[in-house]
């Protein structure tokens, strides 16, 4: 080889020059990084910060994976070869208090790159979806006059930006099997066709009701409101169009704007079954059961008037009937009673009646991991038979 | 001067013949060196793999933008990347200059003689055969098919375990081992005499019996430090493609020991002969011999020329002063035995006398762990074994295969004696995590802790 031509002359590039193994090598090691993102899932749900109106991406900081390899424990001191001008007692560096610890931090000998590994939030829905091996869930279908064009059949006439040149090509192939001319003719060419189809009408409504009544911290709140978010990302999955309702209740009921609903503080105590009645309001005057998958997630620390029982149970029993789903989580920081609240036990006997209908108990933030998974398994079991 | 002086590549092949011929007068002895121009980006990839194609793993990845990262803060500069064989493979960057390829050519005809005469590396070499790039690519095509095959994740499970283990070999054994043998050796045969025979018939039974039993002898026999070839042998449940893995890592290893054990004495040999045939070459125009020797003063310099003071040793530098400086004092032909016979151990402990170490201001200084670096007294002992503790067991902790138990557990056992200390538990758990993976049984790694109890880790 040594009287060989210098590479990159004319078109005779060496593999070398068109394929990296290194580049290769590091892809592999960029899909390693992400999967083992992808094992603290609840850790990166948990973080409320995540939930920014508009962030469609979460950015984690990731260091480099270490290949490791047996090696001796870091001794306290060390002894190494230098060279130079230095006498036997010379201090080449002062000790500081503090170096210790940062060296301990480990990594630092290599150089210790941090990196910033950028995450679509679909694609956590979708490792979500994956992990939690769901279902996909079944959308109540009802007609519509939403039509939409589909792409259907080709044709030998049409607009050029239609043109399809893959399929076009294969005809040229085709008829140059069985001998004809060499360069395409007006017969070779494909153009993509569209049909007007009419789409079922896959609507869904999302109601988020919270108890904003004085037991509820700003802790609690944001544990719901993490928890909402990542119920709307998995629900925006399987619904083109979803709407979302924010309803919140002290002793009265508002319906909210999304920015404002989690801004809402209240005083006094808790009447569940005004939330759920302006919930009711609601579906029947906007929405009709019968073209819209209606659910309903409730977040309250728990505590319900007693007096209430009797109204809150009779508008939740029409609420189930109309509702694809119903969840309530109950957010409780401080100590958690699993449920034997008077809100839990109104959800438990609904879902004691066959009616589908789920309960949870989130008491921190690694919490709205199990929840979100609870809840999306409890409603594709509701869902499944049906 | 009509002659373009740098450039690329400018024509130094011109040289080739010329420098070679100069070598062979000179005295040199080499197997022919296959010289080819590279781009800059590929040099850095066959710095990275070690062989210009080697097998696919991330780790690679992980070193390969470490060293993109290097180049891009200028800090180094790959000139040369050789492989030794017959024919040698030497691939030059074609970002040098005509200067720099005249050094490099003679440079690399430095290390062609070394590794084709060096005991060390003719001994490996042996082994592994004269053509190692090719065994490399050819490992790398087994590794892709087996990707096809079994899928990219139980391979890189494979290629996980015996790439950490790539320096568990033992280079004193042979590349192709014989299992062990399956029973004790036999007793010593018994004579068959009168005594024998009056034994016999006194108790027929116990006489019989001692003819008859053959003991199993236990595996490993002896504690086994060549993880590699125990595990692609003896691992229960490994599938065969797998054991050809750990197979195609070991023989690499083979052929990257001599590289590691005898890297002072290569590249100073090297970079001796590279300055002495640049002095020699009259064919080299004045003012490419001018270039060059300002490019070889930046090689073998000590530290960076801003710098009073050096916290590491630039083998190339010591190399080369001590190469000089037994050439002056017991000719050439003493060298030539001295790097036929040593390797860095021999050659550090032998020739870096106290009047060199003081001449090359060469000390030893003690780092604690809150920052303090601090000159040591004068010991050429510490010396030599400060230099050469990184170098001992390819650089890994001296770790065994102690038992292979019957129901297929394997027991490691790890040397803390001659260590000094005992090993790095995260790491080492991990690294346990690797071989479980593939060995699919416990295994267990027995050391000492911070305060020298003993210690066992299991794979989790």
């Amino acid at each position: 080889m040594t009287a060989s031509d210098d590479s990159g002359s004319l078109g005779l590039a060496r593999w070398y020059d068109l394929f990296s193994r290194g580049a290769r090598d590091w892809l592999r090691h960029d899909e390693k990084v992400r999967e083992a993102v992808r094992e603290h899932l609840p850790k990166i749900i948990a973080n409320g910060d995540v939930i920014n109106d508009s962030a469609r991406s979460v950015r984690v900081p990731v260091r480099m994976l270490e290949h490791y390899h047996f090696r001796l424990r870091n001794p306290g001191d060390s002894q190494g070869v230098g060279q130079g001008e230095a006498k036997p007692g010379d201090v080449l560096a002062d000790g500081t208090p503090d170096h210790g610890s940062h060296k301990g931090e480990g990594g630092q000998g290599d150089g210790g790159i941090q990196l910033m590994l950028e995450i679509k939030i679909d694609d956590i829905v979708d490792w979500l979806w994956e992990e939690m091996q769901l279902p996909n869930l079944k959308a109540r279908v009802g007609p519509s006059d939403d039509s939409d064009w589909v792409r259907e059949g080709w044709d030998r006439r049409g607009a050029r930006s239609r043109l399809d040149r893959r399929r076009s090509v294969k005809e040229l192939v085709k008829r140059q099997g069985l001998g004809g001319p060499k360069t395409f003719t007006d017969e070779d060419l494909r153009f993509r066709q569209l049909a007007r189809r009419r789409q079922p009408a896959v609507h869904a409504v999302v109601f988020f009701m919270l108890d904003v009544s004085g037991s509820m911290s700003d802790r609690d709140r944001k544990l719901a409101k993490t928890f909402f978010f990542w119920v709307v990302q998995g629900l925006r999955r399987e619904y083109r169009s979803l709407e979302t309702v924010f309803v919140a209740h002290t002793t009265e009921a508002w319906e909210f704007v999304e920015t404002d609903f989690f801004q809402v503080t209240g005083t006094g105590g808790t009447v569940a079954s005004t939330g759920l009645n302006k919930v009711r309001e609601i579906i029947d005057a906007r929405f009709n059961p019968a073209r819209h998958n209606v659910y309903l997630f409730y977040a309250s620390d728990g505590d319900n008037s007693i007096g209430d029982h009797a109204p809150a149970q009779e508008a939740l029993d029409d609420i189930a009937t109309k509702a694809c789903f119903s969840g309530y989580v109950e957010v409780a920081s401080g100590l958690s009673r699993q449920l034997a609240t008077e809100t839990g036990r109104l959800f438990g006997d609904a879902a004691a009646n066959d009616q589908p209908v789920a309960s949870y108990v989130i008491d921190d933030f690694d919490g709205v991991w199990g929840a979100v998974r609870h809840f999306f398994s409890a409603e594709a079991k509701a869902l499944g038979p049906a | 001067m009509s002659e373009p002086i740098t450039g690329p590549a400018g024509d130094w092949r011109s040289y080739v013949r010329n420098m070679e011929d100069l070598a062979a007068r000179s005295g040199m002895k080499f197997d022919p060196v296959e010289f080819e121009a590279v781009p800059d980006t590929f040099m850095m990839e066959i710095a990275v793999y070690g062989l210009p194609v080697r097998m696919p793993h991330w780790s690679f990845g992980v070193r390969y933008i470490y060293q993109l990262i290097q180049r891009n803060m200028g800090n180094s500069r790959l000139f040369e990347v050789v492989f030794p064989g017959n024919p040698g493979h030497a691939y030059l960057s074609n970002g040098n200059g005509l200067a720099e390829n005249v050094l490099v050519t003679a440079h690399v005809l430095g290390h062609a003689d070394f590794s084709r005469n060096n005991l060390l590396f003719r001994r490996c070499q042996a082994q592994v055969s004269e053509h190692i790039v090719e065994h490399a690519a050819s490992h790398a095509r087994q590794i892709s098919q087996a990707i096809e095959t079994h899928g990219p994740q139980r391979v890189e499970a494979a290629l996980d375990a015996a790439l950490a283990l790539e320096q568990h070999i033992d280079i004193d054994q042979r590349l192709r081992r014989e299992r062990y043998p399956e029973f004790l050796p036999d007793a010593k045969a018994l004579v068959d005499d009168e005594f024998r025979r009056r034994f016999a018939s006194l108790d027929p039974v116990a006489a019989h019996g001692a003819f008859e039993t053959r003991k199993r002898a236990p595996v490993p026999p002896h504690p086994e430090r060549d993880l590699l070839w125990f595990m692609a042998h003896y691992a229960p449940e490994m599938e065969s493609w797998e054991r050809d893995i750990f197979l195609a890592v070991r023989e690499e290893s083979f052929y990257f020991y001599p590289v590691f054990a005898t890297q002072i004495m290569n590249e100073g040999w090297a970079s001796y002969w590279h300055a002495r045939l640049l002095r020699e070459a009259d064919f080299v125009p004045p003012q490419a011999y001018v270039d060059a020797i300002k490019c070889h003063s930046d090689v073998v310099r000590p530290m960076a020329s801003d710098q009073q003071i050096a916290l590491a040793v630039n083998p190339y530098h010591l190399g080369f002063s001590l190469w000089e400086k037994i050439i002056e004092s017991h000719g050439m032909e003493a060298a030539r035995r001295i790097m036929q016979e040593d390797d860095d151990f021999g050659f550090v402990r032998n020739h870096l006398t106290r009047e060199m170490a003081e001449e090359l201001g060469l000390f030893r200084f003690a780092a604690r762990s809150d920052g303090q670096i601090k000159v040591m007294e004068r010991d050429l002992n510490g010396l030599h074994e400060a230099l050469l503790a990184p170098k001992y067991n390819f650089g890994a902790p001296n770790i065994a295969v102690s038992q292979l138990r019957n129901d297929g557990s394997l027991e490691l056992e790890h040397d803390h004696v001659t260590d000094g200390r005992g090993i790095d538990v995260e790491r080492s758990r991990k690294v346990l995590e690797y071989i479980r993976r593939v060995w699919r049984r416990p295994v267990t790694l027995h050391t000492v802790d911070q305060a020298g109890a003993a210690l066992a880790l299991a794979a989790p």
